[in-house]
């Protein structure tokens, strides 16, 4: 059936801030699906709250809304717009619960909205647990035996029918939330209780814990005339019980023959006809590994993260294929746009082996449980292809950025053989680093099967690993050519292999050219050869044949290195510059190669940049792209810290870095040769010292005067940055970070409690232009990317602005930046210093390119590669203020972290953002809270506040505030005393310690709106601060832990008016 | 040991060995499916052939001994990009590569397989050598290749005798299945349709058949050039111009083709994978198919009076099926009976057991 004429103007939605469970890959899905859609000819409404995604952007869709994604927001965009249909399955579990709210209130039928592609039925079919038991029972699927329950006392009686363990999982809740496995009624009890709770609906499931069985996926299609395809199996190599996005994925299916493999397989395909899901879907089974018995596990009638590494993994465009599907077509209509022979109805089938790993947020959360379970923990994913399993394991581990290189976790060598065993059944993130210790130490892969129920193949692959470690132990001095080869057909690093071999890395590379061992190219291109592929999609192989061959364009080449896996302090944002820095030289004459490893990204997607090398960002593995390629030149701006680390690199490789040099970015992060440059320009900065021990750090402490922030140098998002207070909190701090960190020194800086401001400019090496000039809310010592960002400034005076603006052309030229520069500031005592200088892109990028309508990553590629800013037409010095107000709110993923402190502070800890745009600040702000889930209590409502001493004064204000909009207020002993001697009236709450009923009762009695808490200092988890604060988010409860951003919260609930929100379409602003 | 692979066409692949060690001169295909290897090479219709898996992995769940699709295998040689030294599978009862030992298969490990497909892709099958000789006479090895062609091998592959399956659901229906190298898997399909089936001998005359009472008749897959079985052709003609049920499968299909007058050729480097999407015309849908073949009927060939076209494949348009004008007669290049591959079009057995005027197996 061809396309439908009557769908003209579709509404998509996104999937919001960046969560654990939900992160770039609809942004990716989105954006891929939009550009299908305008393909088409069809007119996009787009409303996604997120503002560093590519696909708010002007040039995805027709009118963006970058606004809350609720219903009340969402029917004002449908009011306005008017769209005929909407396009619920590519906004992640927030879109499709958005979309299903929509068309239960009948807003849809309202304003004659049609859902595209599968129906609202079908969704419910898939997504509620009851329908969808019943639904697989009516096709004689087998799921696990299950019952939904709605209450604590249900769930017990059922588990007692079933039996210990039993595995908790919330209804309509993303990426597991709330989930976990019950050993006993204690803990079933606790689980229970919390995922009721998070669910939508109310519900849970309890189910037969199948613990140790295979997880496999099977990602299927299905189109309106009811054909049916698979496009890609999946492996885990973790077995069920682990969350498949914090697991070990390996595509296609390893260890299943033939005959369990079609049987899942044609399970996956009668599901998605039972279903009626036109588009595509995630099939999860467990697969018991000494018989055929399998179950159901889940559904997802929706692109997913699995659907995104799908797509990476063959080359099949899942969201584009699904879009043109809800327009109509049927998939032997839609061409293979890799092949362009062929069409989208066939199955992909690769020549190659790919493997994800997750990427878990523990080198940040160093307090965070590191037990992994069905709750998923992970924030980003690597991807790897390798024509082995080791190749791609061997890669994907360098590309995670662990400073791991290899199946080899140092810090193991200190445990004896029985500890590594013990350890062996830790669920955790470190677990492959064990298995692979264990086999290190001789255990048999036997019995790490029997302790891990990882599949004795997987083991093995490991062991294959390690055997030629061995080998090249064994050859010391110079390996032979075959045992070289064979290691770099494994995708050994050379420095690895070094250091095996008590070589230099650069001998072992002179070594393996002398043997004519060299890296070729290998193309993906969905059908293992049998036709001729035009896809410029490449990943390296130690096999003859090379099928880059660079052939002479005419152009010049620019190599652009992207950021590798979302993690936090380097997000979405970064893929947004890599991606429009491609555009920008694409629309210059330039080819373009994009090197990265994230397979949920824009950037990795086939047709962004000409050529797509998906491979680790390590300096070896970017000199082989290097030498084949031979690039004119590189951009390292615009892919995070990932990119800039390999600046020196580049240059040593004697590839030019357009732009700023590797030297300019040295001189910002060299604290000394800063500090020159500063004293040159005559720019203040807080005092501080650079110190290395223990006493070195007291003693500066004590010359500079307490408080002062103590943190690590060479770090990205403010690892390991604290403000101490006192020596304890100095000597607790150094004991911490001596644990991890030695090479480099820690500074300490007096710590000034001002206003922070943020610019972020473009140097042309002459002029400069600042698109705008942001402030945050929180005052400093709460680290930018989670203070809320607002601009334009609000209570910057002009003659600040113009020091701010001197002293960021004064670095800029000082640093030699051309390109982007990124300078946070703070104002104090009227004073403006300097805090840090970024000579590279920053997350505020995407969102003040789209309030300001400048096109920031456009202006700095252009002045990279040697155009001025005056010729640009967007003028110099600060750029004219826009109408509107723009509030970024940071977003946070607490509910998935188990002992991970909520409280903010210099160590950054949001995991995404939403945007607020209004034409005033206090509207906007509003919209950012709605944007972020915060609800502000009401009138009747109630408000915890116990904050630490330091606090006490300031929070009298706020909590007069409070009272005065008519909310009870309550306090424990310290906060209370502080109130009524201030004549605010206040309840009294028990502490912590105290007997029941205290403050944590009240917490989870439901009837809190708010909590103000502040948090005190130190690294301790047994506070009742943490305690308190942990509550909060186990109960769903607002928790705001700065005061600066309670008086915000305050100015919104106080001068904001919900019922004049507007929807702003920024392609008009 | 190290072992060489020598193309017709002059490209040379080196590899380690595994199997037999031995030389192998063959015809050599590739195929691009995933999974299945054990009953690729335990497929008759690779008789003559040399198999070379796109997929680099294979071997990693082992050889067992349920998934054979005859009694032995058939493929000359075996080429794969990593052989797994292990098998890992709750049936596994053999490494591959200790199974291609005993069976006597020539094979080379750690060959660029996607560079070696490339080249059968571009400029089609073509033959090949595997030698683990450290010098050979290139000449000769050249003069080998040139003479080698696959020829006989229906013969080689068949039933010596007529063999009798018991349906494995109450009886309703007899079926003759005639032999030209027919995969376990079809007979399995009929027997869990209430089929009693007898596997008669490709050279079987019709008469014999035409007078056993049978409900109806398969034709089955097998190896070589169709145009070569000219005795076979002419029986299979005389079960057409009988009113017995016919559903050919593979070769089965391309044999009743040239019985009925339409011509087959050679392709370029054939189907040989489980992701071949053929659409069935009259129901205007598209099933993904598990496919083995390097002969096709031409279009052009057949004519309109005695059959239609009823599938194509969705690649490269080539004639999948034909509906005979007589009735209760259909046939279908791919497989229906997978083993290896999807199983999506399995259907079309009970569109056979319903042309023989029996009922859907429940």
């Amino acid at each position: 059936m061809p396309k439908d004429p009557s769908i003209k103007k579709v509404l998509v939605l996104g999937s919001g801030p960046i969560v654990i469970g939900q992160a770039a890959e609809f942004d990716y899905a989105g954006t891929q699906a939009c550009r299908a859609l305008k393909e088409e000819g069809v007119e996009v409404v787009l409303v996604n709250s997120n503002p560093a995604t590519i696909m708010t952007d002007k040039d995805i869709a027709d009118h963006v809304y970058i606004e809350p994604l609720n219903v009340a927001s969402v029917t004002q965009v449908i009011q306005k717009e008017r769209p005929d249909s909407i396009l619920p399955t590519l906004g992640g579990q927030t879109g499709l619960n958005l979309a299903m709210a929509l068309h239960e209130d009948r807003t849809l039928d309202k304003y004659g909205v049609r859902l595209l592609g599968t129906s609202p039925e079908s969704i419910h079919k898939a997504e509620d647990r009851q329908g969808f038991k019943d639904c697989m029972e009516s096709i004689g699927q087998p799921c696990v035996t299950s019952d939904v329950v709605e209450s604590v006392r249900d769930a017990v009686a059922f588990a007692e029918q079933i039996g210990y363990p039993v595995i908790v999982r919330p209804a309509y809740t993303l990426g597991g939330t709330g989930g976990g496995i019950a050993y006993d009624e204690p803990s079933l009890r606790e689980i229970a209780d919390r995922g009721i709770h998070l669910s939508r609906v109310g519900q849970v499931l309890i189910e037969r814990c199948i613990a140790g069985w295979k997880e496999i996926e099977f990602e299927v299609m299905r189109d309106s005339a009811g054909n049916v395809i698979q496009i890609c199996s999946m492996e885990n190599l973790d077995p069920v019980g682990v969350h498949t996005g914090d697991s070990i994925v390996v595509a296609p299916t390893q260890t299943l023959a033939n005959r369990e493999y079609q049987m899942l397989r044609s399970a996956a395909l009668n599901i998605i006809t039972a279903l009626g899901i036109e588009g595509g879907c995630n099939c999860q089974f467990a697969l018991n590994p000494d018989s055929y018995e399998y179950a159901v596990i889940e559904v997802n009638p929706r692109v997913s993260r699995s659907s995104a590494l799908a797509s990476k993994a063959t080359g099949y465009p899942i969201a584009k294929v699904a879009a043109k599907i809800a327009l109509g077509y049927t998939l032997d209509e839609i061409p293979n746009a890799v092949t362009g022979k062929t069409t989208a109805c066939f199955e992909p089938t690769v020549d190659y082996c790919v493997l994800k790993i997750p990427r878990l947020p523990f080198d940040k959360f160093t307090t965070a449980s590191r037990t992994l379970g069905t709750q998923m923990k992970a924030t980003g994913e690597v991807m790897a292809i390798a024509n082995s399993f080791e190749g791609a394991l061997m890669k994907a581990i360098r590309s995670l950025e662990l400073n791991v290189r290899a199946l080899r976790l140092p810090k193991l060598d200190e445990f004896y053989t029985d500890e590594i065993e013990d350890m062996l059944v830790n669920v955790d993130d470190e677990r492959l680093f064990v298995v692979a210790e264990a086999i290190r130490r001789g255990v048999s892969p036997k019995k790490i099967n029997s302790i891990t129920k990882m599949d004795l193949w997987f083991l093995n692959r490991f062991k294959n690993i390690i055997d030629m470690e061995e080998a090249l132990i064994r050859c010391k001095g110079v390996p032979d050519e075959d045992t070289l080869r064979r290691a770099k057909e494994m995708c050994f690093a050379d420095s690895y292999i070094g250091w095996l071999c008590q070589m230099e890395q650069k001998d072992v590379k002179a070594l393996r050219e002398q043997y004519g061992i060299i890296p070729s190219f290998k193309m993906v291109d969905t059908c293992a050869a049998e036709f001729d592929a035009e896809t410029p999609y490449y990943y390296s192989s130690y096999d003859g044949e090379n099928e880059a061959e660079s052939r002479d364009t005419g152009k010049k080449k620019v190599l652009v290195l992207g950021s590798g896996p979302i993690r936090i302090g380097q997000g979405i944002e970064f893929d947004y510059c890599s991606v429009h820095s491609v555009w920008a030289l694409k629309r210059l004459g330039y080819e373009t190669i994009i090197v990265n490893n994230n397979p949920e990204t824009v950037s990795t997607d086939f047709d962004v940049a000409d050529k797509l090398y998906f491979e680790p960002l390590t300096a070896e593995d970017v000199q082989n792209i290097v030498e084949q390629e031979h690039p004119w030149g590189a951009v390292v701006q615009f892919g995070g810290q990932t990119a800039i680390k390999l600046a020196h690199a580049l240059t040593d490789m004697g590839v030019p870095i357009l732009g700023t040099s590797s030297d300019g970015v040295d001189a910002a992060e060299d604290r000394e040769r800063f500090d020159e440059i500063l004293n040159r320009c005559r720019i203040p900065r807080a005092r501080g010292r650079t110190v290395f021990t223990t006493e070195e750090a007291l003693k500066a402490a004590n010359e500079i005067g307490y408080p002062v922030l103590v943190r690590p140098s060479y770090v990205l998002g403010g690892q390991g940055m604290e403000i101490a207070y006192n020596d304890r909190n100095i000597t607790d701090f150094m004991r911490i970070i001596n644990l991890t960190v030695q090479e480099h020194p820690i500074l300490v800086d007096k710590y000034l409690m001002g206003r922070e401001v943020e610019v972020d400019g473009v140097f042309d090496g002459e002029d400069l232009l600042i698109p705008g000039i942001m402030e945050h809310v929180e005052r400093a010592g709460v680290h930018s990317g989670d203070s809320i960002s607002v601009y334009p400034s609000i209570h910057v005076e002009d003659k600040h602005k113009e020091i701010i603006e001197r002293y960021t052309y004064d670095l800029a030229k000082a640093l030699g930046v051309v390109g982007l520069i990124n300078i946070q500031f703070i104002i104090y005592d009227d004073q403006v210093y300097v805090i840090e200088v970024n000579p590279r892109s920053s997350r505020t990028i995407p969102y003040i390119s789209k309030v300001t309508g400048v096109p920031i990553i456009d202006l700095a590629t252009k002045v990279m590669l040697g155009q001025k800013l005056r010729d640009l037409g967007y003028g110099t010095g600060v750029y004219r203020e826009a109408d509107y107000f723009a509030v970024k709110m940071p977003v946070f993923s607490f509910e998935k972290l188990t002992d991970v402190d909520t409280g903010l502070g210099p160590e950054m800890k949001s995991t995404g953002e939403v945007l607020g745009i209004a034409e005033s600040f206090p509207q906007a702000l509003l919209k950012a809270f709605k944007g972020a889930n915060m609800r502000a209590p009401k009138k009747g409502g109630r408000v915890i506040i116990t904050v630490k001493d330091e606090d006490k004064q300031e929070c009298i204000g706020i909590a007069r505030r409070f009272a005065d909009m008519g909310i009870e207020l309550l306090a424990t002993d310290g906060t209370r005393q502080t109130l009524l001697d201030a004549g605010v009236p206040c309840t009294r709450l028990a502490r912590v310690s105290e007997a029941h009923p205290n403050i944590m009762d009240m917490i989870a009695s439901g009837t809190i709106d708010l909590v103000i808490n502040t948090p005190t200092k130190g690294r301790k988890n047994d506070t009742d601060g943490f305690r308190i604060r942990r509550a909060t988010v186990e109960h769903s409860v607002g928790c705001v832990t700065a005061i600066d951003t309670a008086r915000a919260l305050l100015t919104a609930r106080e001068q904001g008016r919900s019922e004049d929100l507007q929807a702003v379409d920024i392609t008009t602003i | 040991m190290k072992a060489t692979l020598i193309l017709a066409n002059g490209a040379v692949f080196h590899g380690r060995a595994m199997g037999a060690v031995e030389d192998r001169v063959c015809e050599m295909v590739f195929n691009t499916s995933m999974t299945g290897y054990q009953e690729i090479l335990t497929d008759p219709s690779y008789a003559g052939q040399g198999v070379v898996m796109s997929y680099p992995l294979i071997g990693n769940y082992g050889v067992n001994g349920e998934d054979n699709e005859s009694f032995r295998p058939w493929a000359e040689a075996f080429v794969v990009r990593h052989l797994s030294p292990m098998g890992s599978n709750f049936r596994c009862e053999d490494s591959l590569g200790s199974y291609l030992r005993a069976n006597h298969i020539v094979g080379v490990e750690g060959v660029d397989t996607r560079a070696l497909t490339k080249i059968l892709r571009s400029q089609g099958t073509m033959n090949g050598m595997i030698t683990c000789a450290e010098h050979f006479n290139v000449n000769e090895v050249m003069r080998k290749l040139a003479e080698y062609r696959v020829s006989g091998t229906v013969d080689r592959v068949t039933r010596p005798e007529k063999e009798v399956f018991p349906a494995l659901v109450g009886q309703k229906l007899r079926v003759a299945l005639m032999d030209y190298g027919v995969k376990q898997n079809m007979i399995e399909c009929l027997r869990k349709r209430s089929c009693e089936v007898t596997v008669f001998p490709a050279h079987a005359p019709a008469r014999e058949i035409l007078a056993g009472g049978f409900d109806g008749v398969m034709l089955s897959n097998g190896p070589g050039d169709p145009a070569d079985n000219v005795e076979v052709i002419k029986e299979v003609r005389a079960l057409y111009e009988s009113d017995i049920p016919l559903f050919a499968v593979c070769l089965g299909h391309q044999l009743l083709a040239l019985a009925t007058g339409a011509k087959t050729h050679k392709m370029v480097f054939g189907h040989r994978g489980g992701n071949h999407p053929v659409k069935d015309l009259e129901a205007g849908r598209c099933f993904i198919t598990s496919q083995n073949h390097g002969y096709v009927v031409d279009a052009a060939s057949v004519d309109p009076a005695v059959a239609q076209v009823s599938h194509i494949n969705v690649n490269d348009n080539t004639v999948e099926g034909l509906k005979y004008q007589r009735p209760n007669c259909f046939t279908v290049q791919f497989h229906p009976e997978a083993s290896p591959g999807p199983e999506d079009t399995e259907y079309l057995f009970d569109r056979f057991i319903a042309s023989m005027g029996g009922e859907r197996h429940a």
